[in-house]
Parts: structure tokens; sequence; C-alpha cells
């Protein structure tokens, strides 16, 4: 209905229909989706198409006199009756093509995806790369979203780091969620589950073809719910082994030594990522926080006051607000970051907090 | 219309009244007896099943050898300061086989902390099949500032699970059990009412 | 003469017909004065909730962040949600009931005079709450109108304020409910059997059940939420042996049912509007009283359509789909019905008519697309998507707004006494027409594109169409601008109309002069 009338928009870029599917099953979605609207549009046009005959023929001012019938047991029998067959036929691929949705077992590989608010954390836990871990957050610089630069293409569905698997893989995901209610939804595959707190869900998908295809978090979970974009890069049996395999050596170099001593020059920009990533979605890239939920840093009493505090704070949240705890950080993360709040924006102690400060906190 | 209509008339209105009122009442019970209705039918179906103590196990349940199943575990906390990890992260059993795998938590806190891990499957159905016979979420854990503690999950799978689950997930999420003492679960069960 | 127990109110009011002043509104336990108020206070109400509207449709006029802030996005699609459906919907075709249902039955008044008048004024509190919680800190609630735990635990005391409001308005919709009900079972004029009545209130008293069978789920529901909050309980808490998804399960039990409370009075309006202007009585009375029976029955079994998403067994999702496709037989013999009442007849189109076409032609639209959702498969692409957001607002706008207009112009005369400006109103339809498609429309190849629901910033590819979108419901939301227009004409002045302006219109309300006296039926008339 109206398909075809805005085919010609369609020129323009504007996607009438879900997106490519690249599995089996988004193409048994996608063909059951055009089915429905198909039969849907016939009926549609069938049933309006007497209305409007009805109201040009039957109008009171060509002088059409009306008729007094009121009822028609046959008629009515016949108009419950159609419909409950024309349902059967459609139920009978639907019914299809959720069984065919539901088999999760004997995947290749087993990926757990975990919602925090507001970025997506990756294990993965079975197959090649089983260990490789990471969090995976928007991309997209803040002046974009500002409108203070030009967008990029994939402006809002980018990420720091892509979720990679290999192409032909039955891959598992196991979604759960850190806070609130999360859902991992990316349309070319063909995939959607929440992502509940406490429990674990699956959801399985088999690409069939390379490529980077993108989603986002489809339910409501925050302020930055809009924010936290999936992206899935398909590549090639070889290129996912020898992505493994760097990933896991990184991870390996990247284990920090904890009682390195740090200079303040060398630990500001580790502590300008850590901070982007995990806490500038409340407290805002220029320190100004969102009062009144989340405060300022610039200028904070707590940043500029004693080194003790502030490392509490991290470790161990502050109940009753929206501040939650980051002991899950490593102890040069922590570091980092609190040395970066203390020597940005108008924010000069000059002070360099150490790992092994943020060590000696925790015992 | 006469005084005695009128006065049957509000005698009917108010017995109309009253049935309704009551069934409103009712309805609000209704909504809270879906609580309890839930979790009977989560028992049954075994979705979602939290806390659930196998206690009446065949211990001497043939093994099926025929067939294997793979077992994953998954481990999460949810905003605890504390790590925690499957030492292996899958194994294969034979139903009917016992197994008993280990997880890893520490505390990474100056002060003792308890907590209390949630069990959670999939695919979901299999949890009816998934038997422990010795488990860490049975109980809450209270661990000492900076304790590392391994503990053991001894379970079997079910030879009666379904053929066409060849993998089961096993995932365990530990939770704060604030200013607790180590009681035994469920008691924080919605403590306070409902 | 009048049952009702507050007989002492009645004679009171005999005594000073016409009390002046904001006291006469206060006090009021006039069934005519009540639904005046309701429908004012629900025009109100979608004049608040349009306005969060169109700042939402601002905000997504184009990419990036211009208007509002994430967290004030949420809060305006919260509210939004929260009024239009219980502040809007609700109290509008609540109004119609109270003005018509005596009217239409013979009755002198509703059953309990003085309850009616507490049921409406419940409504301004619960509006205040909601409004004033945007000005407390931390903001009113943001959580979608289906407020979800555990993102509702984490709010701050906007929240509580919202589910306060809702609170007030479940009791003030009981009330309103077992007011309707105990009227139409107990106060009709001697003849008029339940299989004579006219179908608008059949399908009130239908509601009326649903509305005594739902709402006090959901006020359970956002209970549980404020205990979990404040009190230490943990109904939807995983940690504390609760589950998130069994919230879902309670209030989808409530808000299926509560699509269906919306919908079918709406039902009712159209039934009344299309044989009055095709000059023919309604096809299949009695299969309209059966189908929207069924459907109220069927709207308890299908909640889980809503939670595809949240991970439930195969036999679930098969279950809860088949059972949502049977809703489509009676809602396809409905339509039929309807298309056969206008076959053979002699139609004019007046503005009542039209709304009421336009009504039947989107609604079915909607349904439509309703169908497709209930593919489990499907609605896994789907679910959360913009696609959802274009159905229900097909089903929720063109469905019960459009049947609202349809019944406001048509019992217009009645109520003030003169024609309403029939060149304004057929202005105010086409508009409204036009601008509600190319709002809403669209939204489908948004949703289908894959752009998620509750965002306030969006990827390019989504940029065309919701700027076709927001222009749209720019539009849109100026056209209802004209509706008030000629209601405020129409009170002021006009050609005078007589008891029976509509040559085609059946029923009791049309014996009575124009416009309605302040006391009808006090003498109940015989019915044939």
């Amino acid at each position: 209905m109206g398909l075809s009338l805005l085919s010609g928009l369609a020129q323009a870029e504007m996607k009438l229909n879900l997106q490519e599917p690249v599995t089996e099953l988004g193409h048994k979605v996608y063909d059951l989706h055009l089915l429905m609207t198909i039969v849907c549009a016939v009926i549609f046009v069938a049933v309006f198409g007497v209305m409007f005959w009805s109201v040009f023929v039957h109008r009171k001012s060509a002088g059409h006199k009306a008729a007094t019938f009121h009822e028609s047991t046959t008629v009515e029998i016949l108009w419950t009756i159609v419909p409950v067959f024309i349902l059967l036929g459609m139920a009978w691929p639907a019914t299809k093509t959720i069984l065919a949705m539901r088999d999760t077992s004997n995947s290749d590989i087993t990926i757990k995806a975990t919602g925090y608010q507001w970025k997506w954390g990756y294990d993965y836990l079975k197959g090649d790369g089983a260990g490789i871990s990471f969090v995976s957050t928007l991309s997209t610089p803040q002046p974009q979203i500002r409108n203070e630069a030009e967008k990029g293409a994939d402006y809002l569905l980018e990420v720091d780091n892509e979720l990679v698997v290999p192409v032909g893989k039955k891959v598992r995901i196991l979604t759960t969620a850190n806070d609130v209610i999360h859902a991992w939804w990316v349309p070319a595959l063909a995939v959607k589950q929440d992502a509940v707190p406490g429990f674990i869900r699956d959801t399985w998908f088999r690409a069939e073809k390379t490529g980077t295809f993108r989603g986002q978090c489809a339910e409501l979970c925050g302020k930055d719910h809009g924010y936290m974009p999936i992206v899935v890069k398909v590549v090639t049996e070889d290129e996912y082994a020898a992505w493994t395999d760097g990933q896991l050596k990184a991870m390996a170099a990247a284990a920090d030594d904890p009682d390195k001593m740090y200079e303040l020059g060398e630990f500001l920009p580790r502590g300008e990522k850590v901070f982007a990533a995990n806490c500038a979605a409340c407290h805002q890239a220029n320190g100004k926080g969102l009062p009144p939920a989340f405060p300022p840093l610039d200028g904070s009493k707590v940043v500029l006051g004693p080194q003790d505090d502030q490392i509490n704070v991290l470790l161990h949240g502050r109940s009753g607000t929206a501040m939650a705890a980051f002991g899950h950080l490593s102890d040069t993360e922590i570091a980092a970051v609190i040395t970066y709040t203390r020597n940005s924006w108008g924010n000069a102690t000059g002070e360099v907090i150490q790992p092994s400060d943020i060590k000696m906190a925790r015992e | 219309m006469t005084k005695e209509a009128s006065v049957e008339a509000d005698g009917r209105n108010r017995s109309t009244l009253i049935r309704l009122v009551v069934s409103a009442f009712l309805m609000f019970g209704f909504g809270y007896a879906l609580v309890p209705f839930y979790d009977k039918l989560c028992q049954v179906l075994d979705i979602n099943n939290l806390n659930k103590q196998d206690t009446d196990v065949p211990l001497n349940t043939q093994v099926d050898r025929s067939r294997s199943v793979t077992v994953e575990f998954d481990a999460n906390v949810l905003k605890m300061p504390w790590s925690f990890k499957p030492v292996s992260s899958s194994v294969v059993v034979h139903p009917g086989e016992i197994a008993t795998v280990e997880y890893e938590v520490s505390n990474t806190l100056p002060t003792a902390m308890t907590g209390q891990a949630i069990p959670s499957y999939t695919p979901t159905q299999a949890g009816q099949y998934f038997q422990k016979l010795e488990c860490f979420c049975f109980q809450q854990q209270t661990l000492a500032a900076g304790e590392t503690r391994v503990m053991p999950i001894a379970f079997l799978v079910s030879p009666s699970l379904p053929k066409d689950i060849g993998t089961i997930t096993l995932s365990y999420t530990f939770f704060e059990v604030p200013g607790a003492t180590a009681a035994a679960p469920g008691d924080s069960r919605r403590a306070g009412g409902g | 003469m009048a049952a009702i127990p507050g007989g002492a109110d009645h004679a009171h009011d005999h005594a000073h017909d016409h009390p002046s002043g904001i006291m006469r509104w206060v006090t009021t336990t006039n069934h005519k004065d009540i639904g005046s108020m309701y429908l004012w206070f629900s025009f109100a109400m979608f004049i608040v909730g349009g306005i969060m509207a169109m700042v939402i449709r601002a905000e997504l006029f184009e990419p990036g962040l211009q208007v509002v802030d994430p967290d004030r996005f949420n809060q305006m699609t919260t509210l939004h949600g929260l009024i239009m459906v219980f502040g809007a919907i609700m109290p509008a075709f609540v109004g119609f009931a109270n003005w018509m249902i005596p009217l239409m039955i013979g009755a002198s008044d509703m059953a309990f005079a003085r309850m009616n008048n507490w049921s409406f004024w419940l409504l301004p509190p619960a509006a205040i709450l909601l409004t004033t919680s945007l000005l407390v800190p931390g903001g009113a609630a943001a959580s979608g109108w289906t407020l979800y735990p555990p993102l509702t635990v984490q709010m701050g005391m906007g929240m509580d304020m919202a589910i306060f409001a809702v609170h007030i308005l479940g009791i003030s919709s009981i009330m309103g409910s077992i007011n309707i009900v105990t009227t139409i079972l107990n106060m009709r004029a001697p003849g008029m059997t339940l299989m004579k009545m006219p179908l608008f209130c059949w399908t009130w008293l239908i509601t009326a059940y649903l509305v005594i069978a739902v709402m006090p789920v959901l006020a359970g529901a956002v209970t549980m939420i404020l205990t979990d909050r404040h009190f230490g309980t943990s109904f939807f808490n995983a940690a504390g042996g609760g589950d998130p998804v069994l919230y879902q399960h309670i209030f989808w039990f409530f808000g299926h049912p509560e699509v269906y409370i919306i919908a079918i009075p709406a039902f009712g309006v159209v039934s009344q509007v299309i044989p009055a202007f095709s000059r023919k009585p309604l096809f299949g009375y009695a299969s309209m009283v059966y189908a929207t029976s069924s459907i109220a029955i069927l709207s308890f079994i299908v909640w889980a359509h809503h939670m595809y998403t949240v991970g439930m067994p195969v036999a679930g999702q098969l279950y809860f789909m088949f059972a949502t496709m049977l809703i489509a037989i009676p809602t396809g013999v409905k339509v039929f019905n309807w298309v056969a009442t206008m076959w053979r007849g002699s139609l004019s189109f007046e503005t009542p008519m039209l709304f009421s076409i336009g009504f039947l032609f989107l609604f079915t639209l909607g349904g439509f697309s309703g169908l497709v959702l209930s593919m489990t498969a499907v609605d896994v692409q789907l679910h959360d998507s913009y696609y959802v957001v274009a159905h229900f607002h097909y089903v929720m706008v063109a469905g019960a707004l459009f049947s609202a207009y349809a019944g406001a112009y048509y019992w217009l005369p009645k109520w003030t006494g003169h024609m309403y400006d029939e060149k304004l109103g057929k202005l105010h339809f086409w508009l409204s027409l036009v601008f509600f498609n190319m709002t809403f429309f669209v939204q489908h190849f948004l949703g289908l594109a894959g752009m998620p629901r509750r965002i306030p910033d969006y990827a390019l590819q989504f940029a065309e169409f919701n700027m076709i979108s927001s222009i749209g419901a720019f539009g849109f939301g100026l056209s209802q601008l004209v509706f008030l227009v000629v209601v405020l004409k129409c009170l002021k002045g006009g050609e005078k109309a007589s008891a029976k302006p509509w040559d085609g219109a059946e029923g009791l309300e049309w014996t009575v002069p124009s416009p309605a006296p302040h006391h009808t039926f006090e003498t109940p008339p015989i019915i044939k």
C-alpha cells in the first residue's frame, strides 16, 4: 500500500523496506514481511475499493435512494469464515520462521554481550578467540552531535571497538546487562534480543557475507539510549584468525605493570581515554556535567580535595546518587583517570596519582 | 416514576455499585497474585528459576554415553567490585554423568562484603534438566577484604534432556546483599512486603 | 424520578437550576456539565501532550541535538504518552459517555451523580502532578510511558509523581466506569432492552468492564515499582529474587486491554455516525455487539505479543502469535459491517462522516500493520522500532482521535444549539488527514530501515523521512487549532440547530431540543 506510489522517492536513497538481510533467517523474515504486506495490501484495496465505489456511486447528491437492508446472515458468516482461512494461510509460514529462529545450539563461537549504561561489553567465551574481552563505545565525536562539526557517514553508528566475527560460522550471542534492560539489535543480521540484568538470554546468526553491519540498542535504557550502537564486522576466517591472534597478544601486552611510576605528561592521554569511555557520558567531555543529576568535575570540591576521598568515590561509588562504583577498572586506569580530572579544564593540581596508590586504597 | 420505584432503583444501583467496587479491589489483588503465579509458572516451565535447590536428585541415573552435551559457563557481577570468572569456560559431559567445575571469585574491596549468585540458563527450558548437587549459589557468600575463593559446582545433566539441545549455558550473576549477614538464600526475597 | 442516591443534591439543583460562577462547575452533579468539563479537560490535555509531541518532532527534525538534551527528550516522550493516553483520549470518551449515554437510554442523569463529580475533579490534580514533575530536580519520569523497571527504579522524584498521578487517574476512570455500567444496566427507559440500545452504549458498557478489570492491575504494578523504589521490596530486582520481566507481564496484562479501552468507544461513535449519514440502519447490529465483546475478551489473552524479544519459549511465542491473529477476525467483521452500512445508502459527507470515513480507512491500515507485527519473526525485527510508533499512532490518532472528532462534530449542535461552521470543519478534516499521513506513514519506512524508537538523535540515512515526519507533525498540530476555532464559534452563535439537525440520525438524543436542556427525561420516555 502506497509502496508503489512512493517508489519514485526510493531513488532519493530512501529505504522503503527492511534492510538487505545477510543471514538465512534474515531472508526468511524479509520474505515473510513482504508476503504479509502484499496480502494485507490486496485485502485493503479490495475492501476500500468497495467503500469508495459506494462513496462515489451511492451519494445523496447524486440522487441515490437508501436501501433498507441491515443484516444478512449468509454474508456475515462468510466474512467471518474467509478471514479464518486467510489467517491460517499466514500462520503457516510464520510458524516455520519462528521454529527456524530458535535453535541456538552447537554454535562455533559464543560471545557474551553485556549492556551497560551506555555501552556494550563483549566477552568471547567459546571458539577461536575465547578470552578476548573489550568494551565497545560510541566513537562519534561530541562536536558532531552538537552540530559544531560536519557529521560523518556513519554518524552515531560507529564504535571504537567493533565486534569481529568470521563469515559462515554460527555465532551465538548471549545477552545480559549490568544495570537496566537493553536490547542488542542488528537489523541486517535479523537479531534482536533483550539484555536483562541478572539473567542471560541468547540469540544467534550465521552471516553469509563479509562486511560491516550496524545496529543500535533497542530498549530505552536512560539518557544515552540513542548513543550505544552495535557494529559487527564480518570477516573471512583468515582475517578472523589474524584478528584474534592480535587481540590476545595485545591483551597480554596491555596488562599494565601495576608498580610502574608515571609522569604527568605520559599519563594524561591514558586518563583522557578512560574518561571518554567511562565518565564523559554524565560528567561531559568538558567536565561541566549535567547538573543537578550529574555534577561538574571542573572546579569540583571532590576533585580538588584530598586524593583519598576521590579514590574512594571511584572505587565504591556514592550511594543514593547516579555515581556508580568503578572498582572493576584496573588500578592503572583509575589512577590515570583521577590524574586526568585533577589536571584538566580549570583544574591544575599538578598531582599524579600512581597505580600503587589505588592498590593501597583497595587494601 | 413513583416513589417506590425510585427506592427500588436506588437499591439496585447500590448493589451494582458494591459488586463493581468489589471487582475492582479483586483485580487489584489479582495484580499482586500474578507475582506468585508467575513464579510458579516459571518454576514449572523452569524459566528464570532462581535459587533452585535440586535436593531430590536420583544419583543412580543411567549415564547416556551415546551423546554428549557441551555446558558453557559464564559469570557476571552486577555493580559490585568483585571479580568473578569460571575456571574453565566449558566442559563436555554425557547426560547422567556427574561433573564438577569451579568458579573463582575475589573481593577487590578493603572491606568484607556479602553477595548472592543467581543462576540463569539458556536455552531457558534447559534449566529443568540441569541438576546442581552442590553450588555456591545455594548460600550467600561473604568474602573478607581482598579474599579470593575458588568455589565448586557439582552437577549433572538429566538423560531426559531433549535431543535437540546440544549446548547449555549456565550463567551466574553476583549481586551485592546490602548489609547482610550470611542468611539462607531467599530470605532477602521481597523483604518488607509483597 | 431520578434514581440517584444523592437525591437531596438533585432537589438542590432544582432550586437553583443554574448556580453561577466557578462554584457551579465545582459542585455540579449534572451529567451534561460534567461531560462538558471532561471534554474541555481532555482537549486541554491534548494541547499539552501535543506541545510535547512538537518538542519531540522539533528535536528529530534533523540529525544532531538542537532543542532539548537527551534526558529532557525522554521526559517528553514519557509524558506525551502518559498524558495522551490517560489525560486526553480516555477522559474525552468518558466525556462523550457522560453527555450522551443518559440521553441515549432515556435516563435523567448518571446513576451516581456525586461520584460523577468526584471522578472528574480527580483529574486536574493528576494533570498538575504530571506536568509540574517537569520542574522538580531530576525532571519528570523518563522511562517511557510503559515505566519498565529497573530503569524506573533509577529515576528521581518525578517518577513518584508520575506513579501517584497514574493512581489518581486510575481511580478516576474506575469510578467513571462504575457509574457508566450502573447507569446502562439499571437506568434504561422502559422498553429499552439491551439489544435495542444504540451501539455507542454497548461499546461503553464493554469498555467500562475492561476498565474495572485492568486499571486496578496497573495500579498494582506501579505500586510494586513504588515499593521497590522506596520500601526495599524486590518484585522486579533479580538480586532480591524478583524479575524485571515480571513487570512487563503485569503491565501488558493491563496494557493490551487498555488499547481496546481506547479503541472500543471509538468504534461506538463511528457506529452512530456512519448510519446517520448513510441514511440506512447499521448493518449487522447483533454481530457488532458480539464482535466487540470478542475483541474485549481476546484482549486479555494476547499481552505477551508486546514482549517477543524478552526471551520466551517457542511455545509461548507461537501461542501469543496465534491468539493475536485471532483478533483480526472480529475486527474484520466490524470493518465489513461499516462498509456494508454505507453500501447502497444515500451518502452525504458532512464533517462527522468525513472523520468517520477517515477513521475507517486509517484505522484499518493500523490494523494491518498490527497483523504484520503479530508475526513473531517479523516483530522481532520491528519491535521497539518506528514501525511500532507508526502502527499505534494509526490506531490511537487516526482511530480514537478521528472518531472523537466525528462524535464532537456530530453532537455539537445538540450540545450548543448551533450548527458548527461546516467549511471550517471540512478544512479541519482535510488538513488533519493530509498532515497525519505525512507524519506517520513515513515512520513505517523508518522502522523497517532500523530506526529505534525513543532516541533523540539518529543516523544520517533516516534524515529525509524524519524531516517529512516533523513537517507533517507541525502541520497536524496547527490544524487542531482550527477545531478550537470551530467550537468557540459554535458556542458563540451560528445557525440555530433544530432538535434533529441530521436527517438520517436515529436515537432518543434527537428527541430533546437543541441545545439539550439542563434536565432531560425526568419522566422516562417509553420505547416501543
